[in-house]
This record gives C-alpha cells, sequence and structure tokens, in this order.
C-alpha cells in the first residue's frame, strides 16, 4: 500500500481509481460554509499540494472527539476554485460529480474515506490549529495532522471513477434481472 | 402506586432514557457486530474488505474511546413498552423527552432537530412534536432508542403498489437500494413494511429495524440476495456486501391496497434497550 506524505505533489498523478492507500500529514477540514468564505476572502493557507477533508468535526478543547467524512457531493459546484488554486488531494465520502471528475484530470485525486468511521479517523488525527473559528464547528477550517489514514482513491487524476464504475455496474446488473425495467432511474 | 412514588417513576423513566440512548449511541448490537464480522471474513474484493476492516476498527474504538460511533447521532426515535394496567401519562411523554435533552448534553449528541422550514435548530434533539415516541402495551416496562441517521433516511421510500403486482415488491425493494446506491452508507440493513395503511407501512418498516439481524426468511434472504449481487459494496465502492440483512413486517390492509416502505440503515444500526425499575 502506497503510503502519501502531504503536501502532494506530482506522486497523484500515478495514483489509479480502486488503489488504497495511506495519507499522513497536513490536512484542512472544509464544508460547504469554509468553500464559500476562502472563495471570497482566499486560502488562509498555502493550497499548493494541499489536501481538504470534507468533515464537520467534534472538537472539544482542541482535541478531536469524533471526525467522520461527509457528503462531498454538496462540495461540486464549489471545488473548481480549488483545484485551480492547486489543492492536489480531497478527502470525503459518496464521490463527486462527473463535472469534478474532469477538473481532476492531470492535477488532483478524490480518497473516498469510510462513512460513519468518525472514531477511526479521531484516532489518527491530531488537531493543529483553526481559520475561519467564526464559522462555527462543523463549518470553520480546522488543520489537522493524520497518521497513516487509510483511503481509496476513488476518482484519479486520469478520469477513472470506481464510484461511477460500481454505479453502472449495479444498473445492469438490476436490468439483467428485471429486463421489463426500460428506463435507467 | 403512591403519590410520592410517581415523581420517583418519572425520573426513573428519564434515566432509562438516558442510558438507552447513550448505549445505542455507543455499542453497536451484538447481532449487527456479528453480521459485519461475517460479511468480512466472505468478501471477495479487496477495497471492500478495507472498509469493512474500518468499520469493525471503529466500533471498537467507539466502545473504547467512549463517544458515539458516528458524528450523525441521529433523531432517536422511542419505543416504550408499558406493564399491562399502567395508564401512559403525559408527564410520561415529558420524562421521556428530559431524558433525550439529557442525552443530547451529557453524551454529547449533534443537536439535529430543526424546524422544516425555517431550519431553526431546537439544539435539544426534541420539540416540534419530534421526536416519535411509539408506546405498546407488554411484560415490563422498556425503553428501546432507535437513534436514525439522515444518510440511510433520506434515500428510504415508500409506494401504494396495486394489490396486482404483489410480485413486483423484491424488484421495489431492490430498486430502492439500487438508486440509493453508496449514499446510505452500505453495508444497509433494510427494514420493509408491507401492508397496513399509508403511515402504518412506513412504521412497519422502521420497526422492522428492531428486529435481530442473525435470521432471515426464505422471502427475506431471497430480497438479500438480490441486492447483494448488484455489487455495490460497503459505501458504494463495490464488493459482495450491501445489504446485511431484509427485515420484513406485515400489517392486514384494505383489498384495493397495497402498500410497501423500505426504511433504509446504514451499517451504524443503532438500538438498544433498557428497562425501568418498578
Amino acid at each position: 500500500m502506497k503510503q502519501l506524505q502531504t503536501p502532494l505533489g506530482d506522486e497523484v498523478l500515478s495514483l489509479k481509481a480502486g488503489e488504497m492507500v495511506t495519507l499522513s500529514g497536513t490536512v484542512y477540514t472544509a464544508r460547504d460554509e469554509a468553500h464559500l468564505k476562502i472563495m471570497e476572502d482566499g486560502f488562509p493557507f498555502d493550497p499548493k499540494g494541499a489536501v481538504l477533508y470534507h468533515c464537520g468535526p467534534v472538537i472539544a478543547d482542541n482535541r478531536i472527539i469524533v471526525a467522520g467524512p461527509t457528503t462531498s457531493a454538496r462540495m461540486n459546484r464549489l471545488t473548481g476554485y480549488m483545484l485551480d488554486a492547486g489543492i492536489r488531494g480531497i478527502i470525503g465520502k459518496g464521490g463527486m460529480s462527473a463535472e469534478v471528475r474532469e477538473l481532476l484530470r492531470g492535477r488532483a485525486v478524490y480518497f473516498a474515506f469510510t462513512g460513519g468511521c468518525a472514531n477511526l479517523a479521531a484516532a489518527r488525527m491530531k488537531c493543529t490549529g483553526v481559520h475561519f473559528p467564526e464559522l462555527g464547528m462543523a463549518e470553520a477550517v480546522w488543520v489537522i495532522e493524520l497518521d497513516k489514514l487509510p483511503l481509496t482513491v476513488a476518482m484519479d487524476a486520469h478520469g477513472g471513477d470506481l464510484f461511477a464504475v460500481i454505479e453502472d455496474h449495479a444498473h445492469e446488473v438490476f436490468q439483467a434481472m428485471y429486463p421489463t425495467s426500460t428506463t435507467r432511474i | 402506586m403512591s403519590e410520592s412514588g410517581y415523581p420517583d417513576l418519572l425520573k426513573r423513566i428519564s434515566d432509562a432514557t438516558e442510558k438507552a440512548v447513550r448505549n445505542a449511541e455507543i455499542y453497536l448490537p451484538d447481532d449487527v457486530k456479528a453480521r459485519l464480522t461475517e460479511a468480512l471474513k466472505v468478501e471477495s474484493v479487496v477495497v471492500a474488505k478495507q472498509e469493512l476492516q474500518n468499520i469493525l476498527e471503529n466500533i471498537c474504538l467507539a466502545e473504547e474511546r467512549f463517544a458515539p460511533l458516528c458524528q450523525d447521532t441521529g433523531i432517536p426515535v422511542m419505543y416504550i413498552t408499558v406493564p399491562y394496567g399502567m395508564t401512559w401519562t403525559p408527564e410520561m411523554e415529558q420524562a421521556v423527552l428530559t431524558g433525550i435533552q439529557n442525552a443530547t448534553q451529557h453524551i454529547p449528541l449533534r443537536p439535529n432537530l430543526v424546524d422544516p422550514v425555517s431550519r431553526e435548530n431546537t439544539k435539544t434533539n426534541t420539540g416540534l412534536s419530534m421526536p416519535p415516541v411509539h408506546v405498546k402495551h407488554g411484560d415490563r416496562f422498556t425503553i428501546t432508542a432507535l437513534p436514525k441517521g439522515a444518510g440511510s433516511e433520506n434515500v428510504s421510500r415508500i409506494r401504494m403498489m396495486n394489490p396486482s403486482d404483489k410480485g413486483n415488491i423484491p424488484k421495489f425493494v431492490v430498486e430502492t437500494m439500487l438508486e440509493a446506491g453508496g449514499r446510505p452508507c452500505p453495508p444497509v440493513i433494510l427494514g420493509v413494511g408491507i401492508g397496513g395503511t399509508f403511515d402504518v407501512a412506513a412504521s412497519l418498516a422502521k420497526e422492522a429495524l428492531l428486529e435481530p439481524v442473525d435470521s432471515m426468511t426464505g422471502y427475506e434472504q431471497e430480497i438479500c440476495d438480490q441486492v447483494n449481487q448488484l455489487g455495490i459494496g460497503p459505501m458504494g465502492l463495490g464488493g459482495d456486501t450491501t445489504c446485511l440483512a431484509v427485515k420484513i413486517k406485515t400489517a392486514g390492509c384494505h383489498t384495493a391496497s397495497l402498500p410497501v416502505a423500505v426504511n433504509i440503515q446504514c451499517w451504524a444500526a443503532r438500538r438498544a434497550t433498557v428497562e425501568v425499575p418498578l
């Protein structure tokens, strides 16, 4: 299993959808509000090679209580700006749109982390700072130090998209199982 | 019961409620853990194995860290059994709500309950006619909490089918999961309610999630196998394990009607029961 370390560089370009990796180093939490704030006020950290974590953690006294991934699709429309600024990796759950898949080409990857695994995440994380605390606990940009978080490359820098492949396959199986269904839902 | 005993009983009800919610949030039931462990043993896809390992490690860590399994601590759906001969009172219902408010503060839980239109948060997980408290008579006084997260609730479905379509019930269940894909955090448990009225079918589907997942009828197994053939896998990343169990509950219905509800439950199938001492 490849062990990746932030900041990420060109090594992300060789990663393939379906590959499992571990990631260590600094990541920054960002949900809807943080994305909007960054687009308005600029990045509070250097975005070159940085990794965003779609997560609204529960943090008490700078200690991470739980920090599972949130649904990435909410950030679909807000991701182009991040990638243009040099973001090299995104961690979340559920995958992102076909538009984001194209935007990742040649520059960045999307990592899936297991939904609901809020404790596993917290056990491999240390909180080292915060930006935009005024956005509140869930929406602030927390600076987190990862220690070998196990991730799956779900969308690679070549248009590979594990979620889309699995979804298409599931529809084919369903059509074969119930051939009278003519329309794809 | 004496007059002085009543306030004590109300306190025991709110304490039992808080304990039921806490146990549900932190400890996954043994039967669900066993199904996840079995799934890991037979799973053939490497990525899916890793996902299941992460889930099992997370379950252990939640117990060790005494923290909720998932950051979406859900809406606590409550099921109460009251001993025969005892009257369920508005004060008892209030005691349950107090227990939920205490749990929200002490565990702590994410305050998830908002006004549906203004989206203003009540901050207590209670209020605005919520959460649901279902009361039945039984042998003992028990309080059961079923915290339900939004990811899996949002992709649940109900359909008023034609009675002649009864053969299409499995197709409807499989189709519901096909449409949901990885969004409800599979591997899932599917609660299916068949019959009743529009509202009863949905209640049955939710109640089915209270059933142990260590056995299935032939009909349930058949639907479960079909869902697993879709290959959605843990978190939608592919694999043999999409559905841990299908549980069906039925009720009589109008001769011209066939309501079918599918309530999807993520792998964090949380439920816990605490007895109220009398």
